[in-house]
């Protein structure tokens, strides 16, 4: 049993690895799939492009202009003087938003009177959309809350009160824990790590098997004295290995490339992928004992990779989805091996605190994969 | 090129997809399990977030700032605690996203005219979240702040100032900051060219990988019809999923449609023959389905999903990604698709992006039908 099954495994890397591009469509596209997820995925606004519409032109004005310009936040990319230039501005999506100030606003302020400024935003991405209007209040908020101050001042020393005035005032402090810059790549690049090793396991084992019975070999393999359980390792256990590997590829590469923090314990990160290879190799024999071609196999290896992919808290939070649904994500392996990575990585969790989730991974993947073997072992006899 | 031996090309492609009930059902599936999870169960919109606090002033005047979070949508209170580490606890397990802490003497400093504080803990792992979390809870308080103050105002002088300044904030497009509604529009994209890449990408490979590619090279049949034939076969394929996507988008989802329906079709038609191309593409420049199948998958899934401002702007990537993203035909359609769905603008703003989508099909095609000559040489 022994010598067959290690024939078996070899004969399976050797037609793996064989072939020059083969060999480099293994390692290559974890590592492009890394790099452009984790640059692209970023849902951070680190500075609008807002448009600046001042039809006051007055110091005061000018005044509010500094204060957005100096929070950072906010690029001024363009300066429109009428209403159909900043109309196209906004069709085009050449800015997020467009500050205008009416004109009267220095009179309003001077007077003691409530000086509207309008901020207009285009909401066709509502999330940046609701950064943009965050960000746009916090420096409008600033320069009133300036304004307000020499206004008591001058109103209390016409009065002869004390110079300075006793006004309640509430100063929060906010504190971030975890990922204390907001760094969104912190968040996603551990997500893509799952991903990778979904992608990869899931659709390499997969095909690898209906490939064998696409083009007949299949039936070679059963007439030599190999038995069921013997095939169906040597199948699968190159991918685990495989699938090892392009985690301490992308890991590393993770680590070096986007410097993302690694709290915590790597041999833990190993288990918890380990138990999670369980269930993609389950899913991946399942998938082949039900396609009879390749085709069929990735168009059922994409059809289970993405609702997994989305329902698993990758980009968005299962806290958002409806309540049946979020009940549904408990039957998904990915939302839980994503926890424990991020945990891993960004919180530094242990066994402690994520216990309930290996614990649940380690069922699913013992379930799944048993019930693969079944039905493949079924179908070879 | 004769128009005949196209025509029986495609013929026999439709009967390979008609035959293939499974990879049939899994090509129309695909576009209405994408609809209804992006529909129905994604949101990146942010409320009801977990939220504990911890008072350690316990008078009628933090109360009244409690109350203020009960009330609002974006907060639900999953408890008062007692201490750190409990706050600690919750956030560490994930049930907790912020906790407010508001110190002993928070009512005796207002009260006295004097700055009160009010701390917040902020769960920063997903970052998204908890910048827009911790804008809202900012927001919640200087709200309370401002009230404070003029209710002080009114006790010391009689009349309280107005704010000096007030933002008046208005959306356009997408009033109601529904994330749904911009990301259906986009999602045909994306279900266009997933499709569009899975499916062409294998149908060359598949020919030479089964040695049926040897049986249609003895026909009469020339590089050009066998190209055009795949294509149209699977165009149709295309045409009937833009549909469903549309369907689904306008009647279960009430995606607002402000433009033109023409424009939009033609678009569609456009990108779809594009897409396809480079499916055919691919799949000609590859022996193998397995090689065809990853990167069809790596060129035509992942940049359209990522490199395209689907979901992710593109102005925020580095900008060796933004020069990649250039290349990615994706996302001009999406440009269009929103701008045609959300601003109803038409051709005139948008004709660039027609152009380059045009440009992109034909000149694919040119490749994908070159590379077959190549190959069958």
């Amino acid at each position: 049993m022994r010598q067959r099954l290690r024939r078996m495994i070899r004969k399976e890397f050797i037609q793996t690895l064989r072939d020059p591009r083969a060999r480099t469509m293994l390692f290559l596209p974890p590592l492009i799939q890394l790099l452009i997820y984790g640059f692209a995925v970023n849902l951070d606004v680190d500075s609008a492009r807002i448009a600046w519409m001042d039809q006051d032109r007055t110091p005061q004005s000018r005044e509010l202009l500094s204060e957005f310009e100096g929070s950072g936040r906010f690029v001024i990319a363009a300066t429109p003087n009428s209403e159909p230039e900043m109309q196209e501005l906004l069709d085009r999506g050449k800015v997020d938003g467009v500050v205008r100030v009416l004109p009267g606003f220095a009179r309003d302020v001077q007077r003691g009177r409530t000086a509207g400024v309008q901020v207009l935003l285009d909401g066709t991405n509502s999330n940046t959309a609701s950064i943009v209007s965050a960000y746009s209040g916090q420096a409008i908020q600033r320069y009133a809350s300036q304004v307000m101050t020499q206004r008591q001042r001058v109103k209390l020393v016409a009065a002869a009160e004390p110079l300075h005035p006793a006004v309640p005032q509430v100063d929060t402090r906010t504190r971030v824990w975890f990922n204390p810059d907001l760094r969104s790549r912190n968040y996603f690049v551990p997500g893509v790590v799952v991903n990778i090793i979904m992608l990869v396991t899931l659709s390499l084992t997969a095909m690898a098997i209906v490939r064998e019975k696409e083009i007949g070999t299949m039936e070679q393999l059963m007439v030599t004295p190999i038995r069921p359980l013997e095939l169906i390792l040597g199948k699968t256990l190159p991918f685990v290995a495989i699938g090892f590997w392009d985690m301490i590829l992308v890991v590393t590469a993770s680590l070096v490339i986007f410097r993302v923090p690694f709290a915590g314990n790597f041999g833990l990160l190993c288990f918890a992928a380990f138990l999670f290879i369980l269930t993609t190799l389950g899913a991946g024999l399942y998938i082949s004992t039900i396609s009879r071609t390749q085709q069929q196999a990735n168009m059922s290896t994409f059809l289970l990779f993405q609702p997994f992919m989305m329902l698993s808290g990758f980009t968005f939070p299962i806290r958002n989805m409806p309540e049946i649904v979020q009940w549904f994500t408990y039957l998904n392996p990915m939302r839980y091996f994503m926890e424990i990575v991020r945990g891993i990585f960004l919180r530094g969790s242990g066994i402690d605190t994520l216990w309930p989730d290996l614990l649940a991974l380690g069922g699913l993947g013992v379930i799944v994969l048993w019930m693969s073997v079944r039905r493949f072992h079924k179908q070879l006899e | 090129m004769s128009l005949r031996r196209t025509r029986a090309i495609a013929r026999k492609e439709f009967l390979h997809i008609l035959r293939d009930a499974r990879s049939l059902i899994a090509a129309i599936a695909q576009p209405v399990l994408m609809l209804l999870l992006f529909g129905y169960a994604l949101s990146l919109d942010v409320d009801r977030i977990p939220t504990v606090i911890y008072d350690l002033d316990r008078t009628t005047v933090s109360d009244s700032l409690i109350k203020d979070f009960r009330g609002s949508r974006y907060f639900e209170i999953i408890g008062e605690v007692r201490g750190y580490s409990p706050i600690e606890k919750d956030m560490d397990s994930r049930r907790a996203l912020l906790g407010v802490v508001i110190p002993s003497d928070y009512s005796k400093n207002l009260s006295a005219g004097k700055t009160a504080q009010v701390q917040l803990l902020v769960d920063g792992s997903d970052s998204n979240t908890a910048s827009i979390a911790k804008g809202y809870a900012e927001g919640l308080i200087q709200t309370y702040a401002e009230r404070q103050r003029q209710q002080a105002q009114i006790q010391r002088t009689g009349s309280a100032l107005g704010a000096p300044v007030e933002a008046q904030v208005r959306v356009w497009y997408n009033t109601n900051l529904v994330s749904r509604d911009y990301i259906v529009p986009g999602l045909i994209a994306v279900i266009l060219m997933i499709i569009a890449g899975m499916l062409t990408s294998l149908t060359i490979a598949r020919e030479w990988e089964n040695g049926t590619m040897e049986q249609l090279l003895s026909t009469p049949v020339r590089p050009m019809e066998m190209a055009l034939g795949k294509l149209s076969a699977y165009f149709v394929l295309g045409l009937v999923d833009m549909l469903i996507s549309l369907v689904v988008g306008l009647g279960v989802f009430h995606v607002p449609m402000k433009g033109n329906w023409l424009l939009l079709f033609t678009a569609s038609g456009v990108f779809l023959f594009g897409a396809l191309a480079w499916g055919l593409f691919i799949s000609a420049a590859n022996r193998t389905q397995l090689a065809a199948y990853q990167l069809s998958t790596l060129t035509s899934f992942l940049p359209a999903f990522l490199l395209s401002g689907f979901i992710y702007s593109l102005g925020n990537m580095p900008y060796v990604i933004q020069f990649l993203a250039l290349f990615v035909p994706a996302r001009y359609f999406i440009d269009m698709v929103k701008g045609i769905f959300l601003k109803g603008v038409g051709l005139e703003l948008l004709w660039f992006d027609f152009l380059l989508l045009v440009a992109y099909g034909v000149g694919i095609f040119y490749f994908a039908t070159r590379k077959l000559r190549q190959k069958v040489a």
